[in-house]
């Protein structure tokens, strides 16, 4: 476990040598999550203390179920993009793909630490170590990717002061930072006032770091204007981590019932949550750029965690959690696709993806299988968070989720039909529509393809991963059962 | 009233700075202001913590030893708590860190845009 | 007694249509004869391995395949009961002919993309016969909606404005029912009640509030409505007509709209029973709706001069001659209407078989065009006359007998007026289909072509579900007990038999 933590490591090498060191890294970690997975389903929860201090001393690093399991999906997640990217990265980065790579690496060490981390400052160093990563990967787009990436920088330091703010008036009452621990001593006592302060602040910052709307500001331009290496990997991963963040708050830092109770933070998040996802999909329908229509995209199905969460039963919970895994890998299909897509041909706008379908059938498809998957349509693990969402819902008698989760599948439906119909029934074209692309960013050879001869089927390394990414969509669907079965089941208990 | 606020000073301070930090951050159009206003808000925070671990009377959290002998109290009661103030010198290199960041991005930004307001780049950028 | 024994047979069923798709998938344009032998072979396959649990079926052991668990506690299950085996055989055998006509259908039109029109097209029957043997309601949902998604590749094949908006038109009414479907199934696992069907009705022994009930029967019914074109939800099917021909055939006979209707039967026989519908006062709520769409529907066909248009709405009408067979809670009614399902999906196909037939040969699509048409097509127009005299009901056609035991069935429950209502619209029938007939053929052509009946593959097909419509008027037990079936389902969802068995006539 600890492991998945230092592999990661930050290695400046330069060239070809930076893509084989953050492949070793994304992919140790990744085998290393499995493994812990495992070792935990058969074990138990392991518990490690840097530096040999115990706790509340010392930084306690926990893995259990739930931990393990999100740092299977982003590690995994990560390691098929970072493979499928890799040309993208060449063309992005490539004067200085040594400090890219090492970028990379400190994202993802970010993003594992947040998940494994037991204490409550820590989280909030990882947090920001991820995030400052994010920053300046974001900010390698030029053009408006720059001012995309200030922007998301001035307010995710914002939203990571708000988070540091909570952890401190929680330091305050109840004397430790570790989150077993403050859990322990505030199920005794949580009546002081600024406890809840706390509790309000860590929720507006891990909620903007998750994008809940309106918090969500920052999400579309960085999700368009970043370069594609880095938007396929920051979109299916770093808002989920901020995501198990609060998760992790609501099962393992707050007494059970507290944030229902004391302080209504779930129903803000039910609430916020199912605004979200109508305005993420409404919002989504009307984009021209497929970036900027996923990254609305995302909005709403973040929003439908928060949902999860929101409802606070177990069942919501597990919905949740499913969600994480689904949305993570869904979106990396989707996002992976539109980059092979861009790849190929520089296509960008949703009105100049006629005829896609027949040049690519590969990467059509599996962005067909992550549409599908999106919409909720069974057997594809879409439909299972839904399930679970719609059932939680009528468990608590909260029938708005019924209705908005089921009607985002029909907004979804028509935001993503509208491509796959104009992939595959409308004739190729031959010009490109007006690109609102700016021209600086990719010196001239964006400007010199041109769409006949360049559409072709993108190349296998990328292929690979999004038809991979892809069938996952379908197959952990299938196998949902056993997922919630073994991991989220018992790991919420 | 007044012996509230004397009473918790510290804090309504920080409550001040935190709110002029957000909006620099937000308010104002050019990203250097913004910047110094996200700067202002972590310094706000960081006090808060400081604040937070402050006793009345107490003082530094220092041990003397001498020839094995521990010669200052060993009451925890007397001393001013030590973890925030660490905890805040890591708050305080994240802050430098992000800083520095948003600082390189400036210089890029100036230097493709020769502009560091906010609205006039973004008619420039939308080009 | 029915008993369940496990079985991968019914698994296979579902499976071979899906390997037919891929092999289809895989040969490709170039070796075209290759690829469209597959789907027969597959088809006449598919009637091999249905037809082999029959025996065992009627005799009460039902076979079933357990699949894996898909949410906690429950599994996707296919199980091959007598309703199921209904819809099953029919899919088929009707399968076996529809893809020899679609071969010829489509070679004479020159369409495009065949390859993908036939890996579609096996992937629907496979969805389709996973409707027909689903064991429980996620199961159902999730073939339910498997079709809807695999059906989209044909409505909007040819790829013209008019097939596009058509295509989103069908998506949108399917998609909305399926979601419908979904809460109501999500619903009734959170009540603690396992979904499996069960023939006088799942529901029947819990207890849920009025409230409850009513709502999911709302959603349930809507849901399934929406396949079933019953009115108002009917909107998609006539738009749908732009699709080829073989699609149509398939959407309004096999596939599609007889899934909606067999998921009627599912859900007011399996998932409520008689009895809870009875204490609910909701049949009269749906037979209101049936009997109006079944009038309308008939109204509406007169008006068209397309015949394809004229033919969709004289289908919405007769799904919904179903829908009230089975709305009115009797074993007779029933019966008639898991008769109907058969019958009408023979006649119907014959109907759009004739159809696209005619367009492929003379690109006439309106009914105003047809004069003396039957001369010079006389097998085709053969067919078509045997198929009007089913729909108007007359003996001893297949629809006749199956009206005959929808108008008993409603007179065995005291509601004589539904029995007029199928009469009226019988005699609605013949009026939109005869006079199409008669042109053909006491009408002199006005223009002055020559032609010659369709190709082969096209005219075979047709010649033979027509024949197939007196025939199975005369023997519905013959070849596959169909009679046998509908009757044993009706047994058991009322415990009662039917106090007439076939033979006796």
């Amino acid at each position: 476990m600890l492991a998945a933590l230092i592999a990661p490591v930050v290695t400046r090498l330069r060239y070809e040598l930076g893509f084989i060191i953050a492949l070793t890294g994304v992919g140790l970690s990744a085998i290393v999550s499995a493994w812990a997975l495992f070792h935990v389903l058969d074990t138990g929860t392991m518990h490690y203390n840097l530096g040999g201090w115990a706790p509340p001393v010392g930084i306690e690093y926990v893995v259990d179920l739930i931990s393990a399991f999100v740092a299977v999906i982003v590690t995994s997640v990560a390691t098929l993009v970072i493979i499928g990217t890799r040309r993208w990265a060449d063309r992005e980065a490539s004067d200085r793909l040594g400090s890219f790579y090492g970028l990379v690496m400190l994202l993802i060490t970010g993003l594992v630490g947040m998940i494994v981390t037991g204490d409550l400052f820590n989280l909030f160093v990882f947090l920001e170590i991820s995030s400052l990563a994010g920053y300046s990967l974001i900010f390698l787009g030029g053009g408006r990717a720059m001012l995309a990436g200030f922007r998301y920088l001035i307010l995710g330091s914002i939203g990571g002061l708000f988070y540091m703010l909570g952890v401190g008036f929680l330091y305050f009452s109840t004397g430790t930072l570790n989150m077993a621990e403050t859990q322990d001593l505030l199920t005794n006592d949580a009546t002081a006032r600024s406890v809840q302060a706390g509790a309000a602040f860590i929720f507006v910052g891990l909620g903007l770091k998750m994008a809940i709307v309106p918090l969500h500001l920052w999400l579309p331009d960085a999700y368009t204007f970043a370069p594609s290496s880095v938007n396929t990997l920051i979109a299916p991963i770093m808002t989920k981590v901020g995501a198990y963040a609060m998760i992790r708050m609501f099962l393992s830092v707050f007494p059970d019932g507290y944030l229902k109770d004391a302080l209504p933070v779930a129903d803000a998040l039910l609430v916020l949550g199912l605004i979200g996802i109508i305005f993420g999909s409404v919002a989504a329908m009307s984009q021209k750029d497929i970036r900027r229509m996923l990254a609305y995209s995302s909005i709403s199905q973040i929003a439908l965690i928060a949902v999860g969460v929101g409802l606070g039963t177990p069942l919501g919970l597990v919905a949740a959690l499913l969600h994480i895994m689904n949305h993570a890998v869904m979106k990396a299909t989707l996002f992976m696709a539109t980059a092979s897509v861009r790849f190929s041909s520089g296509i960008t706008q949703v009105s100049d993806f006629s005829g896609i379908g027949r040049r690519m059938p590969l990467t059509m498809g599996s962005f067909t299988l992550g549409a599908i998957a999106m919409v909720g349509i069974p057997p594809a693990t879409g439909f299972f968070s839904k399930w679970y969402a719609v059932q939680a819902g009528i468990e608590s008698s909260q029938w708005a989720v019924v209705v908005v989760v089921l009607a985002s599948s029909l907004l979804t439906a028509v935001y993503l039909f509208r491509i796959l119909e104009s992939a595959y029934l409308h004739p190729l074209k031959l010009e490109p529509s007006h690109s609102h692309e700016n021209p600086e960013e990719f010196g001239e050879t964006e400007q010199k393809l041109t769409f006949e001869a360049a559409a072709r089927e993108a190349p296998i390394d990328m292929v690979v991963p999004t038809v991979l990414l892809g069938v996952a969509t379908v197959v952990l669907g299938v196998l949902n059962a056993v997922i919630v079965i073994h991991i989220l089941e018992p790991g919420i208990a | 009233m007044i012996e509230d606020i004397a009473a918790r000073f510290p804090y309504w301070a920080t409550a001040v700075l935190m709110v002029i930090g957000l909006y620099g951050m937000i308010g104002k159009r050019n990203l250097v202001k913004k910047l110094i206003g996200m700067n202002i808000f972590q310094s706000a925070i960081i006090l808060f913590f400081i604040a937070g671990s402050q006793r009345d009377g107490a003082t530094l959290p220092i041990l003397l030893v001498e020839d094995g002998h521990i010669l200052t109290p060993v009451d925890p009661e007397l001393y001013v708590n030590p973890l925030p103030h660490v905890l805040m010198l890591t708050a305080i290199v994240v802050s430098v860190a992000i800083t520095g960041v948003a600082l390189a991005f400036l210089v890029r930004i100036y230097r493709e845009y020769q502009d560091l307001d906010e609205e006039s780049l973004l008619k420039k950028v939308r080009q | 007694m029915i008993e369940t024994y496990s079985s991968t047979t019914p698994l296979i069923v579902v499976l071979l249509p899906v390997a037919a798709a891929l092999l289809v998938l895989l040969t490709g344009e170039r070796f075209r004869n290759v690829r469209d032998s597959w789907s027969t072979i597959a088809a006449l396959a598919m009637v091999a391995v249905v037809a082999s649990m029959l025996p065992d079926v009627l005799a009460g052991r039902v076979p079933q395949t357990t699949l894996i668990e898909l949410s906690p506690g429950i599994d996707i299950a296919l199980r091959a009961d007598s309703a199921g085996m209904i819809f099953g055989l029919l899919a088929s055998c009707l399968w076996v002919l529809a893809s020899v006509y679609a071969v010829g259908y489509m070679r004479a039109e020159h369409e495009q993309k065949q390859t993908r029109f036939f890996t579609a097209y096996a992937l629907a029957l496979a969805a389709a016969a996973g409707v027909a043997f689903s064991a429980n309601l996620l199961t159902f949902v999730l073939f339910y909606e498997l079709l809807s998604l695999v059906t989209f590749p044909l409505v909007t094949h040819r790829e013209t404005e008019a097939a596009i908006v058509a295509g989103r038109k069908y998506l949108a009414y399917t998609l909305s029912g399926g979601l419908l479907l979904i809460a109501a199934t999500a619903w009734v696992h959170m009540l603690g009640i396992d979904g499996t069907f069960v023939a006088g009705g799942l529901l029947a022994d819990e207890t849920i509030s009025k409230t409850t009930s009513w709502a999911l029967l709302a959603l349930l019914m809507v849901g399934v409505g929406v396949k079933s074109a019953v009115m108002p939800l009917h909107g998609w099917l006539p738009s749908a007509m732009v699709a080829p021909t073989p699609v149509s055939a398939l959407l309004h006979a096999v596939a599609v709209v007889k899934a909606g209707v067999f998921g009627v039967v599912r859900v007011l026989v399996f998932v409520f029973g008689a009895e809870l519908l009875r204490e609910m006062n909701a049949w009269q709520v749906i037979a209101i709706f049936a009997a109006a769409t079944l009038l309308i529907g008939s109204i509406l066909a007169l008006r068209h001069d397309n015949l394809k248009r004229r033919l969709a709405y004289s289908t919405i009408s007769h799904l919904s001659y179903i829908v009230l067979g089975v709305a009115l809670l009797g074993p007779i009614a029933l019966t008639g209407a898991l008769l109907h399902i058969v019958g009408h999906g023979v006649t119907k196909i014959t109907l759009f078989f004739v159809a696209g037939a005619i367009n492929a040969q003379t690109h006439k699509e309106n009914v105003s065009q047809l004069d003396g048409i039957g001369r010079q097509m006389p097998i085709t127009m053969g067919a078509f006359t045997l198929a009007a005299l089913s729909m108007a009901g007359i003996p001893p056609f297949v629809l006749f007998t199956s009206k005959f035991y929808l108008g008993w069935g409603a007179a065995e429950v005291d509601q004589q007026i539904f029995m007029m209502i199928y009469l009226i619209s019988g005699v609605l029938a013949a009026g939109y289909l005869f006079p199409v007939v008669y042109r053909a053929f006491w009408k002199s052509s006005t223009d002055h072509m020559v032609y010659g009946e369709a190709d082969m593959r096209m005219v075979a097909p047709l010649a033979i579900t027509g024949v197939l419509a007196l025939f199975l008027g005369i023997a519905p037990n013959l070849p596959f007990s169909f009679f046998d079936l509908a009757s044993e389902v009706a047994r058991t969802a009322f415990d009662q038999g039917i106090p007439i068995t076939w033979g006796a006539e």
